[in-house]
């Protein structure tokens, strides 16, 4: 029980999450109007996402400094599980976007850099499968996952302020501070931030779990 | 001893270049052919959006297929034996250098058949030249660093081409902005840009520096 706590705080936050996050009174704003309510579910994808992918790449070079095959393990089930929270954050964003833009996709900095992060990782795994050696496949994946981390980092911190942007929060388009006056709003998004960031990584451990026992019973076999 | 294993092995591949031209008259014929196809469809260019998206398209895809073979060429047993001699950051150093000079090369071979066929509509060319020089180097960089990971995992040229567009995009999308303002030619140098982009370079050439060694080994 008393490991479990994290897994409590995780299942509590993102009740809390889905049960405030549509009952409590959001600012009334023109365009937005209750699709504001997305951000307690959009955001904290991404947040989580980074999360995960740095676990992931922090293994690759844990794997390259000390070749143990459970590092190898941890860097691909976080990088699994960080697709699946991306592809979640790209359904809730791009659902939004079609409510308050009008199209489900747009030509816009914010999302090539989420589209980019996706196809990076969809890379890393055909280059996983490409590869049949075990020792060989880790150690090439973990190079490439180091590699592609360290640009996708510098791409996401350069290139939104190359030009503007439709996305709140960037380009002259207020984020969720301008509109929340009275940080109603605040009280839910950073329970929901921690929600489903630890809601992910227990995805995540659960994952890894899964794979060593895969592993293991293969080996009994 | 770093710099003279580098100068050796650039001697290396010179020689070896030299020694089986075809290889260099194909990928340059490659930029030569598919600036002429390009002329054929387009003729003349004149809309700056265009001209520039389609010379980096062109380029990007004759850079990837110029650097593709940089280490795929490599059979096992030469790399074994390179691998004694040299030390792996010589080697990886080594090829970025001479790659670099492939695509200089290259690139200002697509410079000059475009501008022969499709025209040149640069209005300040030392900032189009930097540009291309800053390019070459970082497309040489980032390809042969991809080529080396592609090549551990079965030659494929496919493969070599996922792993490197989407880490490309960040370097191809400041090079597009900067020749894009050459081509217009505005009044003031854009310094912003210029030293993202050799801070990109710098990033990739010190994670290939870094990351090398633990590709080469098998």
């Amino acid at each position: 029980m008393k490991k479990n706590w994290w897994k409590i705080t995780a299942v509590v936050f993102v009740f809390y999450t889905l049960i405030a996050g549509f009952l409590i009174p959001v600012p009334a704003q023109p365009i937005l109007h209750e699709t504001i309510r997305n951000l307690y579910f959009h955001v904290p994808m991404w947040f989580s996402m980074m999360t995960i992918l740095f676990v992931s790449v922090w293994h690759s070079i844990k794997y390259l400094g000390n070749p143990d095959i459970q590092s190898d393990i941890i860097a691909t089930q976080a990088a699994n599980t960080g697709m699946m929270v991306g592809a979640l954050g790209l359904i809730t964003g791009s659902l939004w976007a079609k409510y308050t833009w009008g199209a489900w996709w747009v030509a816009d900095i914010k999302l090539n850099g989420a589209a980019i992060t996706m196809l990076i990782y969809l890379a890393y795994f055909v280059l996983r499968g490409s590869i049949d050696e075990e020792q060989k496949r880790a150690r090439i994946a973990a190079v490439y996952n180091i590699f592609s981390f360290v640009m996708l980092i510098v791409f996401l911190i350069i290139l939104p302020r190359m030009s503007d942007s439709l996305h709140p929060g960037n380009g002259g388009n207020p984020g969720f501070s301008k509109y929340d006056l009275d940080s109603n709003m605040r009280m839910v998004f950073y329970p929901a931030v921690i929600g489903w960031i630890l809601f992910t990584v227990w995805i995540f451990t659960l994952r890894v779990r899964l794979e060593k026992l895969k592993r293991k019973t293969l080996f009994d076999e | 001893m770093i710099s003279k294993q580098i100068k050796y092995l650039i001697i290396k591949e010179l020689k070896l270049e030299m020694r089986n031209k075809y290889a260099l008259g194909g990928i340059l014929l490659y930029v030569v052919s598919t600036v002429f196809v390009s002329y054929l469809s387009f003729k003349k260019i004149v809309t700056p959006a265009t001209w520039n998206a389609l010379f980096w398209i062109i380029l990007l895809f004759a850079s990837i297929n110029a650097i593709a073979k940089s280490f795929i060429g490599e059979t096992r047993g030469k790399l074994l034996y390179m691998y004694t001699l040299a030390s792996p950051q010589a080697v990886i150093l080594s090829k970025i250098i001479y790659n670099s000079f492939l695509l200089l090369v290259l690139s200002g071979l697509c410079l000059l058949t475009y501008t022969l066929f499709i025209g040149n509509i640069i209005q300040d060319l030392p900032l189009f030249l930097i540009t291309l020089l800053l390019g070459s180097f970082g497309f040489s960089s980032l390809l042969t660093m991809v080529s080396a990971i592609a090549s551990k995992a079965g030659n494929n040229f496919t493969l070599m081409a996922i792993l490197s567009f989407p880490i490309m995009i960040p370097l191809l999308m400041v090079l597009i902005k900067l020749s894009k303002n050459a081509i217009d030619g505005l009044e003031r140098w854009d310094l912003n840009y210029l030293l993202v982009l050799m801070f990109l370079n710098f990033i990739i050439v010190a994670l290939s520096y870094l990351l090398f060694r633990y590709l080469w080994r098998d």
